[in-house]
Parts: C-alpha cells; sequence; structure tokens
C-alpha cells in the first residue's frame, strides 16, 4: 500500500479537497438511504466515469482498491443469495463497490496534506477545549505515512520467519515488529521536535512545515 | 503532550489499519466478518495506556472518515459510521482506552493474567456492551436476538485477548511505553 495519490491537474484534482469529501460524504449517505439497484447503478458508472474519464486515472489506481474488497463482496453476495435475494444482493455490492471506488477516486487526486489541512479545519472549533487541530493534523500525517511501513515491516519480518521455517503467524513473531516500530516511532517523535515541531504547531507561522515534513505523496 | 506520543498514537492506528488488510473470514448468517482488528484496539490500550490508546483509535477512525478503506474487508469512507454494526466502531476508542486504564492500574505487577483481565474486560466486555444495544436499536430487533448473533464472534475474541496479552506483556519487557509510576514517583 504505497501512496495513493496520482498526480494530475484534471478538474477533479484540482476541486478543493473539502468539496470532493463533502461529495464523498453525502454520496456515502445517499448510497445508503436507497435500496433501488436502478440509483446504485446509476451512481456506479457516474463515479467510475469520474474516476477513469474525467480524473483520468489509471484503471490500477481505482483495481488496486478494488482488490481487497473482491472477497467480501463475493461473500456478501453469497450472504443476499442465500438469505435475502440475488436483487438485495446485487444492491449492496454495487452499493459498496461505488463507494469504495469513490473513496479511490477522492484519494488519487487529492493530496494528502489538503486532506489534513480540512480536517484541521473541521477540528478547529474544538480549540475551545484545549484542542490544537494541527497536532490533530500531523497525527493524522503520521497514521497515513506509517501505514505502508508497518505494512512493509510486518511483511518483511513474516518472510524472514518463514525463511527459518516458520509457517504460521504466532505472537512471538509480532513482538519484535512491534518494538521495530515502536523505536522507529520514537526517532520520528524526537526528529519532529528536533525541526520544533513540538512548539512552532502550538503558535502558528511554521505550522504547515511541520505537516509537510511527514506527508507522503 | 510531546510529539513522540503523537507519533506513538498515529503508529497504532496505522497498525490497526494494517489489521484490517488482513482479509477477513465471514461468519455465515451475520453482517460483520471476524476481523483482526480488535486485536489492534488490544494491543493499542495495552501498550499506550488510557490516553494515548483512546487517541490512536479515534486517529484511526478519522482515516478512515477521511474515505480510506482501511476498515476490514477493505470498507471505509463516512457510510460505515452509519451502518447497522456501527456501534462497535464507535466502541474501539472507549475500548482502548479502557484497557488503557486497567493496563494503567496493573502496570507494577503486568504479567499475563493481568494483561488478560485488561484484554477481556476492555477488548470484550466493552465493546459488546456498546455494539450489541446499538445493532439492537438501529436495525429494531430484540436485543437477545442482537446478543446471540454476536455470540458467535465471542470465541475468536477470546483468542484474540490471549494473543493480544502475550504480544503485550512481551512489549511490556521488551519496550514499555507506559512509564508513569516511575517518571510521577522521580517528578514529585
Amino acid at each position: 500500500m504505497q501512496s495513493l495519490y496520482v498526480p494530475g491537474t484534471t478538474h477533479v484534482h484540482r476541486a478543493p479537497a473539502g468539496v470532493k469529501l463533502a461529495v464523498l460524504a453525502l454520496l456515502g449517505l445517499a448510497l445508503f438511504a436507497t435500496a433501488r439497484l436502478v440509483v446504485v447503478a446509476a451512481a456506479f458508472v457516474l463515479v467510475l466515469a469520474a474516476g477513469l474519464l474525467w480524473a483520468r486515472l489509471p484503471r490500477r489506481a481505482l483495481l488496486s482498491q478494488v482488490r481487497p474488497v473482491w472477497i467480501w463482496l463475493v461473500a456478501l453476495f453469497g450472504f443476499h443469495l442465500l438469505v435475502t435475494g440475488p436483487l438485495v444482493g446485487a444492491v449492496a455490492v454495487l452499493r459498496l463497490l461505488t463507494l469504495v471506488i469513490a473513496a479511490a477516486v477522492v484519494t488519487a487526486t487529492t493530496r494528502v496534506t489538503a486532506l489534513v489541512a480540512v480536517i484541521e479545519w473541521l477540528t478547529s472549533p474544538l480549540r475551545v477545549f484545549g484542542v490544537r487541530p494541527g497536532r490533530i493534523g500531523l497525527v493524522i500525517a503520521m497514521t497515513l505515512r506509517f501505514i505502508p511501513l508497518v505494512a512493509d515491516r510486518a511483511a518483511r519480518i513474516r518472510e524472514a520467519q518463514a525463511a527459518r521455517g516458520a509457517d504460521r503467524v504466532r505472537p512471538a513473531m509480532v513482538v519484535p515488529l512491534l518494538v521495530q516500530v515502536l523505536r522507529m516511532a520514537t526517532t520520528v517523535g524526537e526528529a519532529l521536535d528536533a525541526r520544533g515541531a513540538g512548539d512552532v504547531t502550538a503558535r502558528r507561522p511554521g505550522r504547515r512545515a511541520a505537516v509537510d515534513s511527514v506527508r507522503t505523496t | 503532550m510531546k510529539t513522540k506520543d503523537l507519533a506513538y498514537i498515529a503508529l497504532f492506528a496505522a497498525i490497526v489499519a494494517v489489521l484490517g488488510l488482513l482479509p477477513p473470514v465471514p461468519v455465515p448468517g451475520i453482517p460483520v466478518p471476524i476481523t483482526a482488528q480488535t486485536l489492534g484496539v488490544m494491543l493499542a490500550g495495552s501498550v499506550l495506556g488510557a490516553r494515548r490508546g483512546g487517541l490512536a483509535l479515534l486517529a484511526f477512525l478519522a482515516v478512515v472518515a477521511v474515505g480510506l478503506p482501511v476498515l476490514s474487508g477493505g470498507r471505509g469512507g463516512l457510510g460505515v459510521f452509519v451502518g447497522p454494526s456501527a456501534g462497535y466502531l464507535y466502541s474501539w476508542p472507549i475500548a482502548a482506552f479502557v484497557i488503557g486504564l486497567l493496563t494503567q492500574l496493573f502496570w507494577r505487577r503486568y504479567n499475563l493474567a493481568w494483561a488478560l483481565v485488561a484484554n477481556l474486560i476492555g477488548g470484550l466486555l466493552v465493546i459488546y456492551a456498546i455494539g450489541i444495544p446499538f445493532t439492537s436499536l438501529y436495525a429494531d430487533i430484540p436485543l437477545w436476538t442482537s446478543f446471540t448473533g454476536a455470540f458467535a464472534f465471542i470465541p475468536g475474541d477470546v483468542v484474540k485477548a490471549v494473543a493480544a496479552s502475550l504480544v503485550a506483556v512481551a512489549v511490556h519487557k521488551a519496550y514499555p511505553v507506559i512509564d508513569l509510576p516511575t517518571r510521577r514517583a522521580t517528578a514529585g
């Protein structure tokens, strides 16, 4: 799971991140409010067109997001086939597929820094309670960066253990992984402190620099 | 809260996300699959403690809400927060917080038994106490039906609690991140 952003200059790429997220949220609500196959199918076609034609994303940018859901979609359809019927199953599967692709389009066309800025904006009213939006943005930016990193470390440790003949994941294998990534997080925290992230986020002017230093795009 | 703590919070949010990339095990008849993600909830509380553990799960939910399909089965976006099983999602930060609180309480005599107590109370009791009534209210089904529906998950969750406890005890020895008692003693 590498950085999912696909650079581009289309209208979709240049649309404000807040607008894209709002559209995504509305789409999610609308899809769950309806159970009609025609409506969900129309939304599916529209989202697919927005991704492939309007944003000119490569097919694999969307496919890579759909692939992990595949088994889940088949299971969901099978479940509905047995319990409720093929029509409900088709709606449920198409709804999920549409949402995953829509999310993939937003993710692929929006820089992480822009997404983080939206969250900071959304959480800024919490300032009254002593919450610092800049630090929330920093945590989310770091989370996005850490996901591929942790996945990569996990794969490496699994391979190393497999090479020594271990065929199953056991708790004992998870410990070196956790220690490794905890140590890494400690280093990242210290590095950010050394660059002044600790106090600058509290005030204001250089805030963006702190987030940019860990951005993933 | 130091920058290092923010990094730990982000790290465990990422760990829960990576656990969600593992393929889920669907249970016939129940719309919620067995996932490894509650393992991450337990680990976040057990390793980071109450505040940071709870915040790690909040950060994870924020990443889900932003539209990243990091919930098991590739789910994500705001849709998952309105479904019948959303109560389980909302319970995660609270569960991690409770596990962290108990872990801090047991910190000086922390071993497998105490770790299990913390993870079973926080990782099973708290999650079910929030998730089951939520589903029952949302889908308008009797509490008992919702409870029997959740029953299929208990064996898997107990296994996860044991696994999380084994890992937590080992991490407690190898790289303890909770250091309240000693810090407080030297500061005071």
